[in-house]
């Protein structure tokens, strides 16, 4: 839950230039203001359900299940909204609240490209001009997503500093605002960043949750054993937890990008690898050296590349209240040829880092439990990639 | 009274911004002493950050020169206590919340004081999180120095109050960097400042001619000047002395 002051324990908080603190003030004020207001929450709502096709699916992995032999599995389907992951989510919320605000440009990082494709749709949608930061190395990495952000009218502009992927283009978006407040709103794809963004992201995901405890509940009268979902910055993990942090016989598990393992320099997994310090706003966990110098973090998933951590999970971590385990880049390839093998489902690479740790766990666990999985993308964008992780050269 | 007063009592002041260790600190050592040779009143030392996101691309290939030459904050600390045996003028740290945080903060400003080093500037540190650094600043006595930006308006006074060593008034929007023109209504802002506070305010970002130092320190105490710096030492490497000294001349005789 958020303190006043935008802190999570000890994390969170608002370390930004002078130049943007009476920006990230008046999206405070304007969020305050809208987040209960009926109209609001109406057309939002409306949003959701007829351009995103909300409610997502809670689906029961039969042939996933029986073949694992341990705990009953369901797929929460995100990969099912408009424009294929749960980003959408967040961003209609975020579109809407800068319309509201008398905004007419959106900005945005984005590391997959899931985030610029559901904010490039989200400001077609609203008649809204959109400017994407990507790296250069993303680029390359999700070439059929820059198409698409081009196709739907936005500027995709390739980030080359540092390595040139998440946390540079997030970098460099956090610069393009600080030159240009007042037309422009940054649309934050995940919970990190400054207070609010920790906060107003993780309560437009938390759609997440509050459709699984609903759906869990009429398929199963009760709820669920264990929530898993991937972890980068994390929003589609808070947003699958937040509705079960309560209830303590929840296991909340987040799923790291361990990139070519935890014990080698070339990983993501930072509440696992990382310390506290303060980096993009908040203070949280991060990869760095012991000078503080932002480390060169490595995954397979381009949206899981990032060597920071939401507040929010930075403090379920530090009281024990959700587990992160890292997930290598070899067992979520595995897993995502397990799922689409198993249940016709191709999931996004991030998302198979989740479905990865199930395989580990479910086998162990009794069949009268249950475990929710939460598929935050389609895995359509991962295959040239994944192909070539095989040693085959496919070209789109 | 903040030994950082004295950078102000030369008339209007020149405030050089160097990366320490761009390319080498041997470089940024000749440097900083032809600055102070020529009439620089205050230096700003860098400590170089991975990700430095209120910079633009001039500071940023300092910051990342810097970091591939190995430099580090043990070895800029231990530096500036060499700096310290002949350059007397105020020097204060530039740097990132998380070089200091990660350092720990205890540790660092007790070097701060023990090495010489008069203030420390963190852009990504606004006044509602400065309690985080603030009582630690004091027990070492070093100033945390806040800056004021165009869009800080109702925030001015506020932070004028509560300033220590000088002000450090941001020109324009956006990053560091050199600009043709400066737009921003500094004369109101500044006036906010005087309303608030006596400690001097120095402007900064944008600022690269003798003739923009003039007009900024016309209606301010001094000027900061970073990226016209940088610029040279990218251009010149292990020679840029002679040229930073040159333009720092130029530019202390345009305050005159």
């Amino acid at each position: 839950m958020t303190e006043s002051n935008g802190r999570f324990g000890i994390h969170g908080g608002q370390y930004v230039p002078e130049t943007l603190m009476n920006a990230v003030h008046e999206l405070e004020e304007a969020y305050v203001h809208y987040k209960d207001d009926p109209g609001f929450s109406r057309e939002l709502t409306e949003l959701l359900n007829e351009y995103a096709g909300r409610p997502s699916r809670l689906y029961y992995a039969e042939k996933m299940t029986r073949d694992l032999g341990g705990a009953k599995i369901y797929l929460k389907r995100e990969d099912l909204n408009h424009t294929g992951a749960h980003k959408i989510n967040n961003v209609l919320g975020q579109a809407l609240l800068a319309k509201k605000m008398g905004k007419t440009r959106l900005i945005a990082e984005t590391g997959a490209g899931q985030h610029g494709v559901a904010t490039a749709t989200a400001a077609a949608l609203m008649g809204m001009e959109c400017v994407i930061f990507m790296g250069e190395e993303d680029t390359v990495r999700q070439a059929l997503n820059v198409y698409r952000m081009r196709l739907l009218g936005a500027e995709v502009v390739p980030v080359k500093t540092g390595t040139a992927t998440l946390k540079d283009a997030v970098s460099e978006a956090m610069r393009e605002w600080t030159s240009r407040i007042d037309d422009t709103h940054y649309c934050l794809g995940s919970v990190m960043g400054p207070h609010p963004f920790p906060t107003i992201v993780r309560d437009f995901q938390a759609v997440i949750s509050k459709e699984i405890r609903e759906q869990i509940l009429a398929k199963e009268g009760r709820l669920p054993d264990a929530v898993i979902a991937c972890v980068g910055g994390g929003s589609n993990a808070i947003g699958s937890f937040y509705h079960f942090i309560g209830d303590q016989d929840v296991r909340l598990i987040g799923c790291e990008a361990a990139g070519r393992g935890i014990d080698t320099y070339e990983t993501a997994a930072t509440v696992n690898v990382g310390s506290v310090g303060i980096f993009h706003g908040m203070k949280s966990y991060f990869c760095q050296d012991e000078y503080g110098q932002i480390a060169p973090v490595y995954s397979i998933s381009a949206g899981l590349d990032y060597p920071g951590v939401g507040p929010e999970h930075a403090h379920l971590h530090d009281i024990g209240r959700a587990e992160y385990v890292p997930v290598t880049d070899e067992e979520a390839v595995n897993a995502f040829e397990y799922l689409a093998k198993t249940e016709g489902i191709i999931p996004a690479i991030e998302s198979a880092h989740a479905v990865a740790y199930a395989m580990k766990a479910a086998p162990a666990m009794g069949k009268d439990k249950i475990i929710v999985i939460t598929v935050s993308g389609r895995g359509d964008k991962d295959c040239a990639a994944i192909a070539r992780y095989r040693g085959e050269d496919i070209h789109e | 009274m903040s030994k950082i007063a004295s950078a102000f009592e030369n008339g209007k002041a020149f405030i050089a911004f160097i990366t320490c260790g761009d390319p080498d600190l041997e470089t940024t050592a000749a440097v900083v002493r032809a600055a102070v040779d020529n009439g620089a009143d205050l230096i700003e030392l860098g400590i170089p950050f991975s990700d430095p996101t209120a910079e633009g691309p001039v500071i940023q290939g300092a910051n990342l020169r810097a970091l591939q030459g190995g430099v580090t904050t043990d070895r800029i600390l231990a530096f500036v206590r060499e700096l310290r045996q002949d350059v007397k003028i105020p020097m204060v740290f530039m740097t990132y919340a998380n070089v200091v945080f990660s350092y720990g903060t205890e540790r660092f400003m007790a070097a701060c004081q023990e090495v010489g080093i008069d203030g420390i500037i963190l852009p990504d540190l606004p006044f509602e999180e400065k309690d985080e650094f603030q009582p630690v600043c004091r027990k070492y006595g070093v100033d945390l120095i806040s800056l004021i930006a165009p869009t800080s308006e109702n925030r001015i006074a506020m932070i004028a109050k509560e300033a220590e060593g000088f002000l450090y008034i941001v020109s324009s929007l956006g990053v560091t960097g050199t600009r043709s023109e400066i737009k921003t209504d500094l004369a109101s802002i500044v006036q906010v400042v005087r309303q608030n506070t006596d400690i001097p305010c120095a402007i900064g970002f944008g600022i690269s001619t003798p003739a923009q130092a003039a007009q900024m320190a016309a209606i301010s105490d001094g000027a900061i000047v970073g990226s016209a710096i940088i610029r040279l030492i990218e251009e010149h490497g292990r020679d840029a002395a002679q040229y930073v000294g040159e333009y720092v001349k130029s530019m202390k005789e345009a305050l005159q």
